[in-house]
């Protein structure tokens, strides 16, 4: 097992008390495994992505284990945490378009970063040369500054700099979010070669577009308000998803071909439960066509339901 | 409104700045009412040390004056011009840096360039200057010339302001709907910066204060009374530091310090009311 | 960058014609009349001979002429150098009196602002790392901003030159002392310069301290900041980009600043006694010395725009971003 996440519970400190967004999660990830986690804004998969790395002001990691490799992740320490950020586990984060400081040139941020982490720029110069050739970045980048560079430009050098020492496990949040579809692809697939290459073996692809998961992704885990729903291999939950809200959620993708005279697309009616102060049953529960009694009294667990699928549902789980 | 009310109250930082202030307002206010004495007249003992025993609370000057009473007179000319001053400051800048920031273009242009112009001047040099020629100076006009030195600043941290906040949604919307300029610069962008112009406005007061007392202090105070700035001038002169005459000079300088002071601490503290990011748990 | 260089060129060539103009204007504008003034310092009985003298100083200073021809003359005499007379140290020439109290001030007021702003950036930034020195300095740092100029120096000299006898009341060196290069001169001249400069600095300290301080936790917030330590970056990384980016608006400061401290500098010459253009002012102020107020105005006025146009200058230099924009070499 590369990753595994045991009962992983991470609040935000407000004003009016504390947000779960992550609240009870449970899930492995196998070698070389690429995940998906997908969801609506708001359901707690930044969270969750960024928890396992860089726990940020008001996060506060309220319980849970985390194992990378068979060792115990020290998520809750920022310091010693500091060991294993970039070399076992490390991130693209979702502000890759501001991520570089704009007063340094490209190659000087590298060089800095790479010495405070106690290695050698020298040593690694032609490694990082060929990774950014590989990504269709000219040598010449290392000389310019930010401000120099394309939003496609910054987004594929911090791809390049988060992989560079190799890591386990790489958590790459919304990286195509603010890219054009054709960028999207382009990315989505280096993604899948980083992989090939072994510069990453496995990672987590956090995104709200589905349909990126599709190309990239080999299993699918889909939150909801802070709890996991289903996951499974990525071409079951597309073809065949058991929860309600994965059925819904892929029913509402815009399918390429289908004209609005024939089919209308269907939302989902209703919005997310306040995390503050979550119901107690399922959270699901208010916008579920299929939802009982049961549901809206206990929540139902994260269960395996066929081989490599989980489900957290009484209907399903039945 | 309310909820930025809730914050106020509850930060130290602003209750503790506008207590201050607060205390010395009053001060200002009621103080010359209890003064024994008229500010400018020769009467008591010379360079008496404060005491209890006589009416000549705070001391006297070097030539008998009453310091208590001209403490007084001068903290009310301090907050006079630091008012006037700065709410002329805070008025013109509020004009140039709106109009510039909102209508943009060849008007943004002038007007960026006059605030440039006025900005590098150094404003003392040239406050100097127009009053080292006016024979009779009062305190209006005082605070007239500081109002009208101490805007660009202002002017251009609300022009950049506005710049920001035209570019906003809400304000496209309006436009869209219709809305006429005046009603859009009332309606959405006003309520949006009120809060900006009124730290601004703080802090011009207290930098009006500071360029009066420099003024007082050249020579260059209104002429028929006395301020703090002038307290300071004429111990100086009248050479009260050898002298040891410290109830003289050193109760304007204090007086200063403490309603400048806490006017910028009230300003960190209504910049954490204002900006929620700021704020600690 | 040589259009930026070149506008900001223009502005304070603007800049300078206004400030001649109105320096020029305002003794027309105001009651009274300089030549008066001097002529009462004169005091001529024969009432004949008077007129002639007075007619003769209207002719020297070029006021029986009208008004725009005296504009023109004026602005002939400053491109020359000639910034008038003296009225009080007739027969001194302002340009002269300028020339000797100058290096005073500039021996006050350049340490000062250097020193000021360099020091007092270090500070903001030890104070944006820790807590415990952020709550006694930020405290420190507000009063001392507060602090009027003269008032600070007030109460150095009286605790430290009247009452401990560490330092001298004022002036630049001691009357008795000998002027030369030797050792014991200087160390005159150094021992008068200490408090007056420690005032000047100790002041201005305390602005640079607060808005450092609030810059660096600004950067300490932002997304570059973040990520490098998700990439676990120390924090000495972190804070030298910081640190970095931080001084970048601070040199802007000092432009902004320049014209507070030459105030500053002006008043605490005056509590000291110290000669520099500060005190020269003053008298001349007490004096009526008309030429002299007009022609250090405009001699602060240079200096002011200089002083900015190098920065501008420095700042283009330092910030890669304007350096870039300008050049048309940006992309996103």
């Amino acid at each position: 097992m590369a990753l595994s996440v045991d009962d992983l519970r991470v609040y935000y400190r407000t004003l009016k008390g504390d947000v779960r967004a992550v609240d009870g999660v449970t899930f492995d990830i196998a070698d070389g495994e690429i995940m998906g986690l997908a969801g609506e804004s708001g359901c707690g998969k930044s969270s969750l992505g960024n928890s396992l790395v860089y726990l940020t002001g008001r996060m506060r990691l309220v319980g849970g284990r985390v194992e990378l490799d068979g060792r115990e992740l020290p998520v809750a320490d920022f310091r010693a945490m500091n060991e294993h950020r970039f070399r076992d586990i490390s991130v693209i984060p979702q502000y890759a378009m501001s991520a570089l400081n704009p007063t340094r040139r490209i190659g000087g941020i590298i060089g800095d970063l790479l010495r405070s982490r106690g290695y050698r720029m020298d040593e690694i110069k032609s490694e990082l040369i060929r990774r950014l050739e590989l990504v269709g970045l000219d040598r010449g980048v290392l000389d310019l500054f930010p401000i120099e560079l394309s939003g496609g430009m910054k987004q594929r050098t911090v791809m390049v700099i988060s992989t560079l020492l190799d890591p386990s496990l790489l958590i790459a949040d919304e990286i195509t979010s603010a890219l054009d579809v054709s960028t999207q692809k382009a990315v989505a697939k280096m993604l899948v070669e980083f992989r090939e290459r072994e510069f990453v073996k496995s990672m987590i692809v956090i995104t709200h577009d589905i349909s990126i998961l599709v190309q990239v992704a080999d299993t699918i885990m889909v939150m909801y308000a802070g709890h996991l729903a289903e996951k499974a291999s990525a071409q079951t939950i597309i073809e065949s998803p058991r929860h309600p809200y994965t059925k819904l959620l892929i029913s509402s993708l815009p399918e390429v071909g289908v004209r609005y005279t024939e089919r209308k697309l269907v939302g989902i009616p209703g919005i997310p439960p306040q995390l503050l102060d979550p119901p107690k049953g399922c959270r699901f529960a208010d916008r579920c066509p299929l939802a009982r009694a049961q549901c809206r009294e206990e929540c139902p667990p994260f269960v395996q339901v066929a081989e490599g699928h989980q489900v957290a549902c009484w209907q399903e789980a039945a | 409104m309310k909820e930025a009310l809730y914050f106020a109250v509850r930060n130290r930082k602003l209750v503790f700045g506008a207590s201050v202030v607060g205390a010395m307002l009053l001060f200002a206010i009621f103080g010359p009412l209890l003064a024994q004495h008229p500010a400018l007249e020769y009467g008591g003992v010379l360079s008496h040390a404060p005491t209890t025993h006589d009416s000549y609370w705070f001391g006297t000057t070097l030539l008998g004056q009453d310091v208590y009473a001209q403490f007084v007179t001068g903290l009310r000319l301090a907050f006079v011009v630091g008012a006037l001053g700065g709410g002329i400051a805070a008025l013109v800048g509020m004009l140039v840096g709106f109009t510039a920031g909102y209508r943009g273009g060849i008007v943004d242009e002038v007007l960026n360039m006059l605030t440039n112009v006025v900005l590098v001047i150094p404003t003392f040099a040239l406050l100097l200057v127009i009053a080292a020629y006016l024979q009779v100076r009062g305190i209006l006009a005082e605070a007239v010339f500081i109002g009208m030195t101490s805007w660009p600043w202002a002017a251009r941290a609300l022009r950049a302001q506005t710049f920001s906040l035209t570019s906003r949604d809400f304000v496209g919307l309006a436009r869209l709907s219709g809305s006429s300029s005046w009603r859009i610069m009332t309606r959405e962008i006003a309520p949006n910066m009120s809060s900006y112009i009124v730290m601004m406005f703080i802090l011009l007061f207290g930098n009006a204060i500071l360029i009066a007392a420099t003024l007082d202090f050249i020579g260059l105070g209104p002429s028929n009374t006395i301020s703090l700035g002038m307290m300071m001038q004429l111990s100086v002169q009248n050479a009260a530091l050898q002298l040891h005459l410290w109830w003289w000079f050193v109760p304007p300088g204090i007086a200063i310090m403490l309603i400048v002071g806490s006017l910028y601490v009230m300003n960190v503290g209504l910049d954490e009311v204002f900006n929620p990011k700021l704020r600690s748990l | 960058m040589r259009r930026y260089l070149l506008r900001k060129l223009g502005i304070y060539a603007l800049t300078f014609v206004a400030a001649v103009t109105i320096d020029w204007m305002i003794p027309h504008l105001m009651p009274g009349n300089p030549v008066r003034a001097l002529m009462a310092r004169i005091q001529i009985q024969d009432p004949q001979v008077a007129q002639h003298v007075y007619a003769n100083y209207m002719r020297s200073f070029n006021l029986d002429l009208p008004l725009w021809k005296q504009y023109l003359y004026f602005w002939a005499s400053l491109l020359h150098g000639d910034l008038g007379t003296s009225i009080m140290q007739f027969p001194s020439p302002v340009s002269s009196i300028i020339l000797h109290a100058l290096p005073y001030t500039l021996g006050l007021l350049v340490p000062a602002i250097l020193l000021s702003w360099y020091v007092g950036n270090k500070l903001g930034a030890m104070a944006a790392r820790r807590k415990v020195l952020d709550n006694t300095l930020l405290p420190i740092g507000y009063v001392m901003t507060a602090t009027p100029y003269m008032w600070f120096a007030i109460v150095l000299v009286y605790v430290f030159a009247v009452t401990l006898s560490w330092a001298p009341v004022g002036l630049a060196y001691s009357p008795t002392a000998v002027r030369g290069f030797d050792t014991t001169f200087i160390g005159d001249v150094a021992h008068h310069w200490v408090l007056p400069f420690l005032s000047l600095f100790l002041v201005s300290c305390g602005g640079w301290a607060i808005g450092m301080r609030n810059l660096i936790i600004y950067e300490l917030e932002s997304d570059y900041a973040h990520y490098l330590e998700a990439l676990g970056a120390p924090q000495r990384l972190v804070r030298k980009y910081a640190f970095r980016n931080a001084m970048l608006p601070q040199v802007t400061g000092l432009a902004l600043a320049i014209g507070a401290i030459i105030a500053g500098a002006l008043v605490t010459e005056i509590v000291f006694s110290y000669p520099g253009l500060g005190y020269q002012i003053y008298r001349a102020i007490t004096n009526e010395d008309y030429f002299v107020i007009q022609g250090i105005f405009l001699f602060i006025i240079v200096g002011v725009l200089l002083a900015n146009f190098v920065v501008d200058i420095v700042y283009v230099v330092v910030d890669p971003r304007t350096r870039i924009g300008m050049e048309g070499g940006g992309q996103a």
